[in-house]
């Protein structure tokens, strides 16, 4: 099997060149990829337009060499696999699924399905993302845009809590930063780019105003600056508390209300420190405010390249983004009570299925450990933490490289995904189908038992 | 343009409420992104080089100077639910405020949060407090 390089990797003479291929390692979802692939090799050796992480993603993700199935660490066949994965899903009271931000639509679609027929509980790596503001977004609603539009329009871009030089390197060069848009015909000279962050990183130079909020005190800030909009006093102390001085709060203001079409847009910095969810919830009041001087927009930007589909997905078949349960047989929504990290850390669940995540890696100690006590049936392209532990594990087809299927970019705008060679390895769509026919099938047409 | 808020000093202040001497400090920790991370992960997440991204730290040099740091040196950072011994770097005092610790997100990172997620779902996976020990070079 070819072995990953660090730089470009060679050629042979069978190429295959495919445009306007999707890259689905980040919430961006470029979907402007021209990738030539060795169909020799079963690799792409050339990803134009992308970023480092984008080629990286292309030209890490090759055929390795691993056994499709391994059931306690033994070689299996994929039926072997998918019967064991059905009856430890079928056995348990306290069933759970998790991750499904790194698959398509299709397969996500058939997660929700498995976990509806058996009484389990859905959720995805947006609990531990951007799950807060999904949380806020419930609480006081959303003034969107696509990215297209903040493309074509935006002349004020606040970046708030993130760091997309480092984490989504095209967010600056495809969509808010330097392109020419319909009304901003001079790119970047036409707009004023603010980042607000605890510290400098790779994105601050890119930023025309850099604001230096102290840890854990966004949300005094983004209240401060509300009130501010609103032409209402604030606390003296405000730059003892925040680190801020008035001096650069008043200027953001006036650029804020002053400004065509503002957009904030917030990173995980906001919601995974102190506030979480009311933090995000304050960026979002902040930018209905600002709608009563001028047009302005708030959107997370999201990580994984299809957090957002699975929000999407899991949304439109249960009613909830995420953390659903279907214990009572109908599906219940409690950030806290169902989402992952919490069933896990209490030591609810007695048998879990991962799909395209590692929690054993990503999660709190205390978690892992519960994930180390029970059942666990993995899928994923590569070896991880998770599959490490899991008693059941498929090694499956990398989505967009291999397969093709949907995936949503971060402003819940749906792409379709052209693949670029083909993989012995099945997709993540094809063991979860495998199972769900499984699990059907065990049950009779009855529904699962019902944890107490 | 160019406005930025004055420098401040955290450790300063979280020294002077823990009354530590010089070489165990309490810091705050900010685990995120970075371009090494997230290239290393493409190659995988079990394989030396993400390990060694997401097990090196950065530190203001006035707090390495301050704690008898040099790059490379081992610290342990101890949180309220775990432990993790890293690699310690340096990072500008303009570039990094003085009592923060920035580490690539991985496993090391993990092991210092903890699991309340104050009913969100999430765990407080920035912004965590550590106590910093030098345990070798």
């Amino acid at each position: 099997m070819p072995q990953a390089s660090k730089t470009r990797p060679k050629e042979s003479k069978n190429l295959k060149i495919v445009k306007d291929a999707t890259c689905t390692f980040c919430g961006c979802v470029c979907d402007d990829m021209e990738l030539t692939v060795d169909l020799d090799e079963h690799r792409i050796t050339k990803a134009k337009n992308a970023c480092v992480l984008g080629r990286a993603w292309f030209y890490e993700h090759t055929l390795e060499d691993r056994p499709v199935v391994l059931i306690d660490g033994k070689e299996a066949t994929l039926e072997e696999g998918m019967d064991e994965a059905a009856q430890i899903l079928v056995d348990a009271k306290f069933p759970i699924t998790y991750g499904l931000s790194d698959c398509p639509c299709e397969a996500q679609r058939v997660a929700v399905d498995i976990m509806d027929t058996i009484n389990g509980n859905i959720d995805t790596t947006t609990s531990v993302c951007h799950g807060p503001s999904g949380m806020a977004f419930q609480g006081v609603g959303e003034s969107t845009a696509t990215l297209g539009e903040i493309k074509n329009r935006a002349d004020l871009v606040i970046y708030w809590g993130g760091n997309p030089a480092e984490s989504h390197p095209r967010h600056f060069t495809r969509y808010a930063v330097t392109p020419k848009g319909m009304f901003i015909p001079n790119g970047k000279k036409d707009r004023t780019v603010v980042l607000i962050d605890v510290r400098k990183t790779p994105s601050t130079p890119v930023a025309d105003i850099f604001v230096q909020v102290k840890p854990g005190k966004d949300f005094e800030l983004l209240w401060a600056l509300r009130a501010l909009v609103k032409g209402k006093k604030i606390s003296e102390d405000i730059e003892e508390q925040t680190g801020v001085s008035r001096e650069i709060l008043d200027d953001l203001v006036q650029r804020m209300k002053n400004c065509q079409f503002g957009v904030l847009f917030m990173g995980m910095g906001l919601t995974m420190t102190r506030g979480r969810h009311f933090n995000s919830g304050a960026v979002y009041s902040l930018a209905a405010d600002l709608n009563e001087f001028t047009h302005f927009v708030a959107k997370p930007v999201r990580g994984h390249g299809n957090v957002t589909g699975a929000d999407n997905v899991v949304a439109w078949q249960t009613g909830y983004p995420f953390g659903v349960n279907f214990n009572r047989g109908y599906p219940r929504f409690n950030p806290g009570e169902f989402t992952t990290s919490d069933v896990l850390a209490r030591g609810e669940a007695d048998a879990a299925m991962i799909v395209a995540s590692d929690p054993a890696s990503n999660f709190a100690k205390k978690a892992i450990a519960h994930l180390e006590k029970i059942p666990v049936i993995s899928m994923d392209v590569k070896e991880t933490h998770t599959t490490r532990l899991s008693r059941v594990r498929f090694a499956v087809a990398t989505y967009g490289i291999n397969t093709g299927g949907t995936v949503y970019r971060m402003d819940d705008v749906p792409i379709s995904l052209r693949p670029a060679f083909d993989s012995p390895f099945p997709t993540d769509q094809e063991v979860l189908e495998g199972i769900c026919q499984r699990v059907k099938k065990l049950l009779s047409g009855k529904k699962a038992r019902v944890a107490a | 343009m160019g406005l930025s808020a004055p420098p401040f000093s955290l450790l300063d202040f979280i020294a002077a409420k823990h009354s530590r001497i010089r070489t165990v400090a309490t810091m705050i920790l900010v685990p995120g992104r970075s371009k090494k991370q997230g290239t290393s992960l493409n190659k995988g997440k079990l394989k030396e080089e993400y390990l060694t991204v997401t097990t090196t730290a950065e530190m203001n040099e006035r707090d390495m100077r301050r704690l008898k740091l040099s790059n490379g040196d081992k610290i342990r950072l101890k949180s309220d639910v775990g432990q993790a011994v890293v690699t310690c770097m340096g990072k500008k005092e303009e570039d990094l405020p003085s009592g923060m610790i920035f580490i690539p997100y991985g496993p090391s990172s993990s092991q210092l949060m903890g699991s309340d997620t104050a009913a969100s779902g999430m765990p407080m996976s920035k912004h965590m407090e550590v106590e910093v020990t030098k345990v070798g070079s």
